[in-house]
């Protein structure tokens, strides 16, 4: 099997479905004569031309209503935000439009549109460009929202997100587009909706996803080293939840435990724990336990930053608590 | 500033101006009886009325193509009647009922009509004028010739948004027609304390190198004028027009609004040229309508419109179980 850098999945991906599909359209800032900010849309003009690979000003807000609004009439957009924290200032257009067209017109319109970009503490960015938007939106009925973690998924996840007649967010992570990893060729589709077990284990639930799947598998082979097993799960689809693989396994630990890269206060692992609690509330042998940002504001050192992300230690300090072992 | 219904020439057919006419008497009464209705407490929410500004939608509406797209705003009745919504699928949309024309899940600021192309209905200031653009650039993108024309307020003129479209639309020469309802108040606030100019063709068009053209909003036929040459220029791949139609809200911005900023006195004397009667008027001297014509389209309307009130009452509520219907193509499943 090829193997590919996440960035080149994604190109790929992006590529094959322009090919098999007309109405499909990249646009968004530097993504055609620069080949993109983080250079995911590579080669894209020169194969598909200034009509469909198409750079805009610096107007997010601008640039997703129009997309929003090719969607309406019938065109497959891809809006790529140059990073998610730049998707704030398109908040109107993704909460208001891309969510609620299709509700509001009771069924008359669909929004057939991908908005894409990178996301995440991606090292010495700061407060305004280290955003972690997943919750914000998860929030948002009419929104679907997936986070790859491999090149596989990448390519998988983006097709699938492009073929779905529905508004996706498809939030990539900007430390992952150097990773390597193998990446099927042609058409591969990882279903929307299907969280994926990426290691098994029988002691206890990691339920991560995006770049946290990597600390959480860290930590899981430090856990083996204590003879704790732990079952690693990542989501990939944030909304809507694949609640069933997350209870399959959570009825066969009785622990689990949560990684993710946001804030702890009404973050995306709040709503996680709150759905696995409502229905297995019996099976757990001890309460939920998250592994989040720090609730402060992303810092500019490395030093301060490094302390604000989930590390394999936080990890393996909340499996123990699950399991109640003293170190 | 120029005219076009009192030209000697009309640049209309009789029974085009009738049919105009007639638009323009139906919103009307549709808008009062909603005003009863909302005080009876049968329409809910917020509910913006069109009173005064029926020449604009009319008029624009009325020289565009069927396949052509029409956008606007929260102030909607006006558009969706004038592109042929039916006014029976629209009162039970405000009184919010699932034969409405959004399922009664949208409401007076929100009405649909795909089959006649009305993309809306939009209710966040100045956040459906990206659509509009982006509408056009779908119609150019496939290299077709229709051309999507955008409604919005003065007070639209400070959102963002508005600038951020126009900017691209100029840029990529889309086919979009932006028309300004310049009622001269974003909501209970007045141009001159809201806009840093008085001339919005400077701020909406030459800022942006689109022509811009301020008309009189009244002049039905100038409207239609205006913007079929707006949409010659569209289809002819030559970009957009800004539109500044300078008009009078005769309600308050909404039902809730008892409009305190302005004095009896300038109401009824803006009255006193209700675009309405004015053609009345102009279409009589022409002697392309009597007294006799003006009774029984008068009868006709208020005839429609009763109609369609009593569709509206005896059509049903939704069910409880269409709360997850059309949220997603794909079946929605709900995260509880």
């Amino acid at each position: 099997m090829p193997v590919l850098h996440y960035r080149e999945a994604l190109t790929q991906a992006m590529t094959e479905e322009m090919e098999r599909d007309d109405r499909v359209f990249l646009m968004g800032e530097e993504v055609a004569e620069y080949n993109g900010a983080y250079k995911v849309s590579q080669g894209m003009l020169d194969q598909f031309g200034a009509r469909r690979v198409v750079d805009t000003p610096v107007s997010e807000s601008g640039f997703s209503g129009i997309g929003l609004g090719a969607a309406m009439v019938g065109l497959r957009p891809i809006i790529e935000f140059m990073t998610y924290s730049f998707s704030l200032v398109a908040f109107d257009q993704l909460v208001n439009n891309a969510a609620n067209l299709r509700y509001m017109s009771g069924g008359q319109f669909a929004v057939p549109i991908v908005f894409r970009g990178s996301s995440g503490m991606a090292g010495n960015l700061g407060a305004t460009h280290s955003h972690r938007p997943e919750p914000w939106f998860a929030n948002v009925p009419g929104l679907t929202i997936m986070m790859p973690a491999t090149p596989a998924d990448a390519k998988g996840m983006l097709k699938t997100a492009i073929r779905s007649d529905d508004p996706v967010l498809f939030i990539e992570h900007e430390n992952l587009y150097g990773m390597r990893g193998e990446v099927p060729d042609g058409e591969h589709l990882v279903p929307l909706g299907k969280a994926n077990i990426v290691r098994q284990g029988s002691d206890v639930t990691i339920i991560t996803y995006s770049r946290s799947l990597y600390t959480s598998l860290k930590a899981a082979e430090q856990l083996a080293g204590e003879g704790i097993e732990a079952e690693v799960i990542d989501l990939r689809t944030i909304r809507p939840l694949d609640l069933d693989t997350l209870l399959g396994s959570v009825v066969k630990t009785h622990r689990a435990v949560i990684v993710e890269e946001n804030w702890p206060y009404c973050g995306l692992g709040a709503g996680v724990a709150d759905r696995i609690y409502q229905v297995a509330f019996d099976e757990l042998d001890a309460p939920i336990r998250r592994v989040t940002a720090r609730d402060a504001p992303i810092p500019y050192n490395s030093k301060l930053e490094a302390a604000v992300l989930p590390s394999v230690e936080r990890v393996v300090a909340q499996v123990h608590d699950v399991l109640y072992r003293k170190v | 500033m120029a005219h076009a219904q009192t030209e000697v020439k009309p640049i209309v057919t009789r029974n085009q101006a009738v049919g105009w006419l007639r638009q323009m008497l139906l919103i009307r009464r549709f808008e009062e009886r909603s005003a009863k209705l909302y005080q009876n407490q049968k329409i809910g929410g917020f509910c913006h009325l069109y009173n005064g500004q029926e020449p604009i939608a009319v008029g624009s509406i009325g020289v565009l193509r069927e396949d052509d797209y029409v956008i606007t705003a929260y102030r909607d009745h006006g558009h969706a009647i004038a592109r042929g919504m039916d006014v029976k699928i629209a009162m039970a949309e405000l009184l919010g009922k699932e034969a409405g024309c959004s399922k009664g899940k949208g409401g007076s600021m929100h009405f649909f009509d795909v089959e006649k192309g009305f993309l809306g209905g939009h209710a966040i200031v100045g956040s459906h004028i990206p659509l509009a653009a982006g509408v056009a650039f779908a119609i150019k993108y496939r290299g077709e010739d229709r051309v999507c024309i955008c409604y919005f307020g003065d007070g639209a003129m400070n959102q963002g948004a508005l600038h951020e479209a126009f900017n691209m639309a100029s840029l990529w020469k889309l086919p979009v027609i932006y028309v300004c309802e310049n009622n001269g108040v974003s909501m209970g606030t007045h141009l001159h304390r809201h806009s840093c100019l008085l001339d919005l063709t400077i701020r909406g068009g030459t800022a942006y190198g689109i022509p811009g053209v301020t008309i009189d909003g009244h002049d039905i036929e100038l409207m239609a004028k205006t913007t079929r040459e707006a949409a010659a220029r569209a289809r002819a791949g030559e970009g957009p027009t800004f539109i500044d139609a300078k008009t009078y809200r005769f309600r308050g911005h909404s039902m809730s609004d008892p409009a305190k900023y302005r004095s009896k006195e300038e109401l009824e004397q803006a009255k006193q040229r209700d675009p309405i009667l004015l053609y009345e008027t102009i279409l009589k001297e022409r002697g392309w309508v009597d007294d006799a014509l003006l009774e029984d389209l008068h009868e006709k309307v208020k005839h429609e419109v009763e109609e369609s009130i009593d569709f509206a009452e005896e059509a049903p509520e939704p069910s409880l179980s269409t709360l997850f219907d059309d949220i997603t193509v794909a079946p929605h499943i709900p995260q509880e």
